[in-house]
């Protein structure tokens, strides 16, 4: 058994290894990495909160009094490029599965660590330009860059923020590369398939995704840059060319990109559900082989974005069919949590709240795409705040949720101390409530009528949106407040045990925080996933020492 | 990855490169006789075979010794195929109605 | 996780391990050598599966402006010198003939063959854009090039010499073609630095029949470009080639 360590330095592990600047700037540890993307991510998000603020302000009032009209569509332009491809999308891949990925498998790190490295840099280099040209005066088109507006009419910086999400695009690919590599050439011996933590699933489904989806965006960046600084006509119906030409290109990664954002989400659900139940995971394999079908599926629904802009009703027909399909696997896996829940021995911890955060929000988000995939409602609500709802319900409730509750359960690894949890389970809470305050009203707006992307509206829509401003306020303290005790432990915490939660997976049975290589032996791997019942039935035995002692 | 062990895989090469370089001539000489549709169809089944010569016998996809590599290939070409597809479940359909 | 020094001192007896180890090639934390070479190799695998998803877009807009403007592409892509094109095809097919030899010379030590080999597929790599460049040249001079000074007036469509075709839709066929090939350029530009440095180090005799993953890599990402073309060429050359 492991005496908790005392204060960080006494014991070597990653972080106390080297020190200075240039041992984290130029390191290959995937877990100085994840930290690295942890501060770059962290950053964005409050960029991109600061514009929500903003945003929820000026419709806090009928008038556009705050900002002005152009103001206010580059406000929630920045907002959703911000949040979409320099947080939610980087999120919880280059965190939390940077760090986890090789622990989870037994490896010593990911396959190609100068390239983890390299996609780090270039993510801050597109992070850079994003910022940039928001500071030189932004991009007001929305985050979809439609054209032919984006290509022929507006005059603020396509092209420039068009390069950022194209590097950072890069950095996305090479992510997923590497941990498709990392899952299928590193693992531990005895680390079968199906004895893969649902984490690596999800992952490796998103990696697929960002493999095969990200190059077309890469391109239409391409083509969208070349035609606003040439006007050479491929997507100006003026010369000759077709704009919805480019909403196929955009959607064809940027629907997928959606299960980007949610697929490691649901990894970490999986994790933590079946921990705090003590139970093995319902339908294991179901729940893995749902991430592959997502990632597949997911490719097959882009045009539901596009019902009304002017695609054949035949294309609208077979979208909206199998948009009804990529609704399946994700159902599969609700009920498969669910029923995981049933007769589990459940424990309220901070974690568990999140994952059950994630569990009502997500269904909520879901059920509403599926209205949305319906043509007749779609027509209704599209372009209106229901669509607003819907997908902050995914993102912000499903996403989101999902990566604060990972960051609880395995901050005790990541940082070697124990946040306050108390404190911990008070966020979540207001997490939560704020989070219901500030989207479920939208549903109400959209649904009544009021349109997304103005800056004005009129009086009858005031007090949902009051409601849903002074939610915001909730929210923002609710994200505040691990900001604040995360960094607080690091100082102050408890020293954390290797495995406080006492849980199955290979990444507990590393020290907290890991040494550089992660295993002092390669790990042989000879149970199951989730053996949380095993573990229980001599549970004054800790998972640790079940461990084949090769050492 | 190793085929060292076998015999010399010099005549493949060779034979693959002349089959390569007979393709090209034939799909230049194709393009000018009056196939109606089929010249495309000529053009591109031949460039198919070219690139599955290219990716069999140098890229070593046939002697890969996993079917992983195989899938990897197969799988991109299937996410290929939708992108052209489905955009023409549009792009073919519009005068329909 | 026992206590704290031993996970020191295995740590210090990894290092020593890989610092004895027989390859210097191989990187610490990979187990063995074959290990290390098949994570490469699936690595540029899927490095080359994104590479076709984003030739994928491109190929998408262009058959759907195939399909709409078809007379006005083929009076475009007829304007194309088709045997510099064809040409072109004939030059990548021996450079990648080239890049196996050369594979194979490092399997079977054979120096002199390497060297020769990697230095012939950079030759013809600059022969295909030497030839790339005479074309560019042409449409250049012909106000073919997409952008104020473009035009396309009184070209009659194939099939139909009475019809002229549209000058707009021919200038984004254009498009297409300057996009795809230059795009496809700058591919073999970034493998002739490639190759470069392949042939640096197959200088310094870096290479042996044990360890040549960077020339198969280089090959794959060389024989994939090459694909690309073999597309290109019937799409954009011999789209409608009748008088
Ligand atoms: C259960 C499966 C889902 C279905 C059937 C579905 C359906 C839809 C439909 C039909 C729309 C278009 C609405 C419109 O513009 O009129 C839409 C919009 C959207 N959805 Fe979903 N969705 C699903 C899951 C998700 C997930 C998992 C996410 C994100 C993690 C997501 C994020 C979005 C976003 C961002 C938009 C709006 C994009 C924009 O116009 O800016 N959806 N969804
Ligand atoms: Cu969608």
């Amino acid at each position: 058994m492991a005496t908790p360590s005392g204060p960080q330095g006494e014991r070597e592990n990653y972080l106390n290894k080297h020190y200075g600047v240039g041992s984290w700037l130029l390191t290959t540890d995937h877990k100085r990495i994840a930290l690295l993307y942890l501060i770059s991510i962290t950053f964005f998000f409050f960029i991109g909160g600061f514009f929500a603020l903003l945003i929820r302000l000026e419709l806090l009032t009928p008038a556009g009094d705050l900002v002005q009209a152009d103001s206010y569509n580059k406000l929630f332009t920045m907002h959703g490029m911000v949040m979409v491809f320099f947080f939610l999308i980087p999120s919880i891949p280059a965190v939390l599965g940077n760090f986890l990925v090789p622990m989870m498998i037994g490896a010593r790190d990911l396959a190609f660590p100068r390239i983890n490295l390299l996609s780090w840099y270039l993510y801050i280099i597109g992070g850079v330009m994003m910022m940039h040209c928001m500071l030189t005066g932004g991009v007001d088109t929305g985050w979809t860059f439609y054209t032919p507006f984006s290509t022929a009419f507006t005059n603020t910086k396509i092209v420039e923020a068009g390069l950022a999400i194209f590097v950072a695009g890069f950095s996305s690919i090479l992510t997923g590369l590497n941990f498709v590599v990392t899952i299928h050439r590193m693992r531990a011996p005895g680390m079968t398939w199906s004895r893969l933590p649902l984490f690596i699933w999800a992952h490796y489904a998103t990696s697929i995704i960002q493999i095969l989806g990200t190059p077309v965006i890469a391109i239409t960046i391409v083509l969208v840059a070349v035609e606003r600084t040439l006007h050479l006509g491929i997507f100006d119906p003026k010369l000759g060319g077709d704009p919805l030409l480019f909403q196929h290109l955009f959607w064809f990664y940027s629907h997928p990109a959606v299960y980007i954002m949610i697929l490691p989400s649901m990894g970490i659900v999986s994790e933590i559900i079946a921990c705090f139940s003590r139970k093995r995971i319902f339908g294991y394999s179901f729940v893995a082989l749902s991430s592959i079908a997502i990632a597949v599926f997911g490719f097959l629904v882009w045009a539901h974005h596009m019902f009304v802009a002017g695609i054949s009703v035949y294309a609208a027909l077979i979208f909206s069919l199998l948009s009804y399909a990529v609704a399946v696997p994700s159902a599969v896996k609700v009920f498969n949590w669910t029923a995981t829940l049933y007769k589990g021995s459940i424990r309220y911890d901070a974690p568990m709240l999140y994952a059950f955060g994630f569990l009502g929000l997500f269904t909520i988000g879901g059920l509403t795409g599926l209205f949305l995939a319906c043509l007749g409602i779609d027509v209704h609500v599209t372009d209106t705040y229901f669509v607003v709802a819907h997908f902050h319900y995914i993102m912000v409730g499903g996403a989101l949720m999902g990566y604060l509750g990972g960051m609880h359960f395995w901050w005790p690894k990541i940082s070697g101390r124990l946040y306050p949890e108390g404190w911990a389970r008070l966020a979540a809470l207001i997490v939560f409530i704020g989070f219901n305050l500030t989207f479920f009203p939208q549903f109400i707006l959209g649904y009544v009528g009021m349109p997304r992307r103005y800056y004005q509206y009129p009086q009858e829509f005031q007090v949902l949106n009051v409601l849903s401003t002074a939610g915001a306020t909730v929210l923002g303290v609710g994200y505040l407040l691990p900001m604040i005790y995360f960094l607080w432990s690091m100082r102050y915490g408890k020293p954390a045990p290797d495995n406080p939660w006492n849980a199955a997976g290979l990444e507990w049975k590393t020290p907290s925080p890991p040494t550089t290589f992660n295993f002092e032996e390669e790990p042989v791997v000879t149970w199951e996933a989730y053996n949380y019942e095993e573990i229980d039935a001599h549970s004054d035995i800790r998972p640790d020492e079940e461990a084949p002692s090769v050492g | 990855m190793s085929d060292h062990s076998k015999s010399s895989p010099l005549k493949m090469y060779f034979s693959v490169w002349a089959a390569l370089l007979v393709g090209t001539i034939i799909t230049y000489k194709a393009a000018f006789l009056e196939l109606g549709r089929f010249n495309a169809a000529v053009a591109l089944t031949i460039a198919t075979v070219k690139a599955l010569l290219v990716a069999l016998f140098f890229m070593h996809i046939r002697g890969a010794h996993e079917k992983l590599l195989k899938l990897v290939v197969i799988s991109t070409i299937f996410f290929l195929i939708l992108l052209l597809a489905l955009s023409m479940a549009d792009y073919g359909t519009r005068l329909w109605s | 996780m026992s206590d704290s020094p031993a996970v020191a001192i295995h740590g210090e007896a990894h290092g020593e391990a890989h610092g004895a180890a027989h390859n210097p090639a191989l990187l610490h934390h990979f187990a063995e050598p074959q290990q290390q070479r098949d994570a490469a190799s699936l690595g540029m695998w899927i490095f080359l599966a994104t590479e076709v998803m984003f030739f994928g877009g491109l190929f998408c807009a262009y058959l759907i402006y195939r399909r709409w403007y078809f007379e006005d592409f083929g009076a475009a892509s007829k304007s194309i010198n088709a045997t510099l094109g064809a040409t072109n095809t004939a030059v990548l097919i021996c450079s990648s003939l080239t890049v196996v030899l050369a594979i194979w010379a490092a399997q079977t030590s054979r120096r002199a063959l390497l060297i020769g080999s990697l230095v012939l597929t950079m030759l013809f790599g600059v022969a295909f854009l030497g030839i790339k460049g005479v074309e560019y040249k042409e449409k250049f001079e012909e106000h073919h090039v997409p952008g104020a000074s473009f035009s396309f007036d009184r070209v009659p469509i194939p099939r139909h010499p009475d019809q002229y075709a549209n000058p707009q839709h021919a200038q984004i066929f254009f498009s297409l073609y300057f996009i795809m090939t230059g795009l496809h350029a700058l591919h073999m530009i970034i493998g002739l630095g490639i190759f470069t440095w392949l042939l640096i180090m197959a200088w310094k005799g870096r290479f042996t029949p044990e360890y040549y993953t960077p020339l198969e890599m280089g090959g794959l990402y060389w024989h994939f470009v090459d694909i690309v073309w073999i597309y290109l060429f019937p799409l954009l050359y011999l789209i409608d080639r009748h008088p």
